[in-house]
């Protein structure tokens, strides 16, 4: 339970399989997706064509990312009917499932920051400080405004997220110095500071997410033992507090749209205080 | 006087001060960062021609997503996707017309690959592409403008005969034989590439520009005499009096109807 190691706790009373279960499939969805993208160009099996911005599955499934779309229509560039469907697709899958899925689930700077995160816990880095977490609201904000001002997607130009998996597809160029630049950032400045702080993309999902009926719940709070071990793994901290502690609401469903339903919580509690589950199952253990 | 307090607030408020001033820092230098890039990066290279059907830059930088998928679609990998530093915006879509030129299929499947439009789906006829525009550059190192019969750039045209023509010259050199100038037609050239990329110099004599760079623009009011007399059915100013000039008596202008 020291916060350099949260977590141990579990392992030792679930075994090192059940403490990462989560963890280890969400690596898994992150590889697989990326692996689907990558079969065509090294081995010519077409599964997935193009990249996250958009993409064909089977040379059928149109999916267009949202906040990409929002940012061409920011550039006043009316789309075809092929981006829309693929958006309308996204968002409805999106909506459903807890839009900052994307975000724990799918992105692949996901595995850079949590990389920093884990190596900024284990150095024991306290120093930096991450901004406001709404900042990323005015990131977004701003991307709009910037973008709708020069009719140009200017945001694309320097964007981590699109830029990292397309450089794994398509081939990186220099962008690497910026997903670097990411984490050293995480790691350095401000721990979480992309994804919890700043990220525009991440917060266009946390919009998405209010609805969702994916949600996770701290079913078993009675039983927690205030090891903090959650709130070290936990990329958005600020979410657990109202529904462990029953600060501001009576159930134990945490409804923040900002939490991304990693389940890293479930997996680091020795006490099996958390659970992944249907939002409307407000039931207590 | 509450002395403990007044810390505390104090504290409170230059910690609000310094993140609002470290935010507000940030993004102007993240703007001003963004700008200078975009100043340059706004700049296609010439070298660099954007797919068929792609709308004017600033538009197309607009419409595309960076998706790849036109990228994927092209049977021949004409077309890269620009990484980082590569001096083409980052994620779009072009291709070097030296090293793999435009095939110009039939179907345009790149432009039917294409999500959002940035390439137009209004582009039916591949044809009526405009990637670009031929340029015959160098003129002192061209075969045919030395008097040799190279022809590959005209041969190889897939719209021979109406984007490059051969016109024939005389040859001042030998006074008895032709020169056949290779000569591009913007009416028709699509800016494909291919004649590039067949020029049989180690450089490309003729290179194909982004049209801005390739093509003039006459003044809107210019009236050609000849046309409107043409159109006119005659001179518009009734008939001229033909004064012989001295010396060239018994030659013709090249050009005039005798």
């Amino acid at each position: 339970m020291s916060a350099q190691h949260p977590g141990r706790d579990a392992v030792v009373a679930k075994g090192w399989l059940r403490a990462h279960k989560w963890l280890l499939m969400r690596r898994s969805m992150q590889i697989g997706i990326l692996a689907m993208f990558l079969v065509g160009p090294w081995f010519g099996w077409w599964i997935v064509k193009g990249n996250l911005a958009a993409s064909r599955t089977l040379e059928v499934l149109p999916l267009t990312d949202p906040f990409v779309f929002l940012q061409m229509l920011a550039a006043r560039h009316v789309p075809e009917m092929k981006a829309v469907i693929g958006v309308l697709i996204v968002l409805g899958f999106y909506l459903l499932v807890g839009g900052r899925v994307f975000c724990s689930w799918v992105c692949p700077m996901n595995v850079v920051t949590d990389a920093a995160s884990w190596l900024r816990r284990r150095l024991g880095l306290k120093g930096g400080h991450a901004p406001h977490a709404a900042t990323r609201y005015g990131v977004l904000v701003a991307v709009l405004m910037t973008t709708a001002l020069t009719g140009v997607q200017v945001w694309e130009w320097v964007n981590p997220v699109s830029m990292l998996q397309r450089g794994l597809i398509f081939g990186f160029g220099l962008a690497w110095v910026i997903v670097v630049g990411v984490f050293v950032y995480d790691l350095m400045l401000a721990g979480r500071g992309w994804c919890a702080h700043l990220c525009p993309a991440g917060a266009t999902y946390a919009l998405l997410g209010r609805w969702s009926l994916w949600r996770v719940a701290a079913n078993r709070r009675s039983a927690c033992n205030d090891c903090m071990d959650c709130f070290a793994v936990c990329p958005e901290p600020q979410v657990i507090r109202p529904a462990l502690k029953a600060l501001g609401q009576q159930h134990p469903v945490i409804l923040d749209s900002h939490c991304t339903n990693c389940g890293r919580c479930v997996d680091v509690c020795s006490q099996n205080v958390f659970r992944l589950g249907s939002r409307f199952n407000r039931s207590e253990q | 006087m509450n002395v403990p307090a007044k810390p505390a607030a104090n504290a409170l408020r230059r910690r609000f001060l310094k993140d609002v001033a470290g935010a507000a820092g940030g993004a102007c230098l993240l703007a001003l960062g963004a700008t200078v890039y975009a100043r340059q990066a706004r700049a296609l290279p010439p070298l660099a021609i954007r797919p068929p059907g792609a709308l004017a830059e600033e538009a197309f930088l607009g419409a595309c997503i960076r998706c790849g998928l036109c990228v994927r679609d092209c049977p021949y990998g004409s077309l890269t996707l620009a990484a980082l530093g590569d001096g083409v915006v980052s994620g779009t879509p072009y291709f070097t017309a030296r090293d793999v030129p435009c095939e110009m299929c039939e179907d345009i499947p790149c432009v039917k690959a294409c999500p959002t439009g940035a390439l137009t789906h209004d582009l039916h006829d591949i044809r009526k592409a405009r990637m670009g525009l031929a340029v015959l550059i160098d003129q002192e190192n061209c075969l045919n403008f030395l008097g040799l019969r190279c022809d590959v750039c005209y041969r190889v045209c897939p719209v021979i005969d109406k984007a490059i023509t051969l016109e024939k010259r005389h040859n001042p050199r030998s006074d008895r034989h032709a020169l056949l100038i290779p000569t591009v037609h913007a009416d028709a050239c699509t800016g494909c590439g291919k004649c590039e990329k067949s020029c049989v110099l180690p450089e490309a004599a003729i290179k194909v520009l982004p049209t801005r760079l390739a093509q003039g623009a006459s003044d809107p009011h210019y009236r050609r005499g000849w046309d409107e007399k043409a159109k006119a059915g005659g001179s518009l100013i009734g008939e001229q009096v033909q004064l012989p000039v001295r010396g060239l008596e018994e030659t013709t202008v090249p050009g005039a109807t005798p």
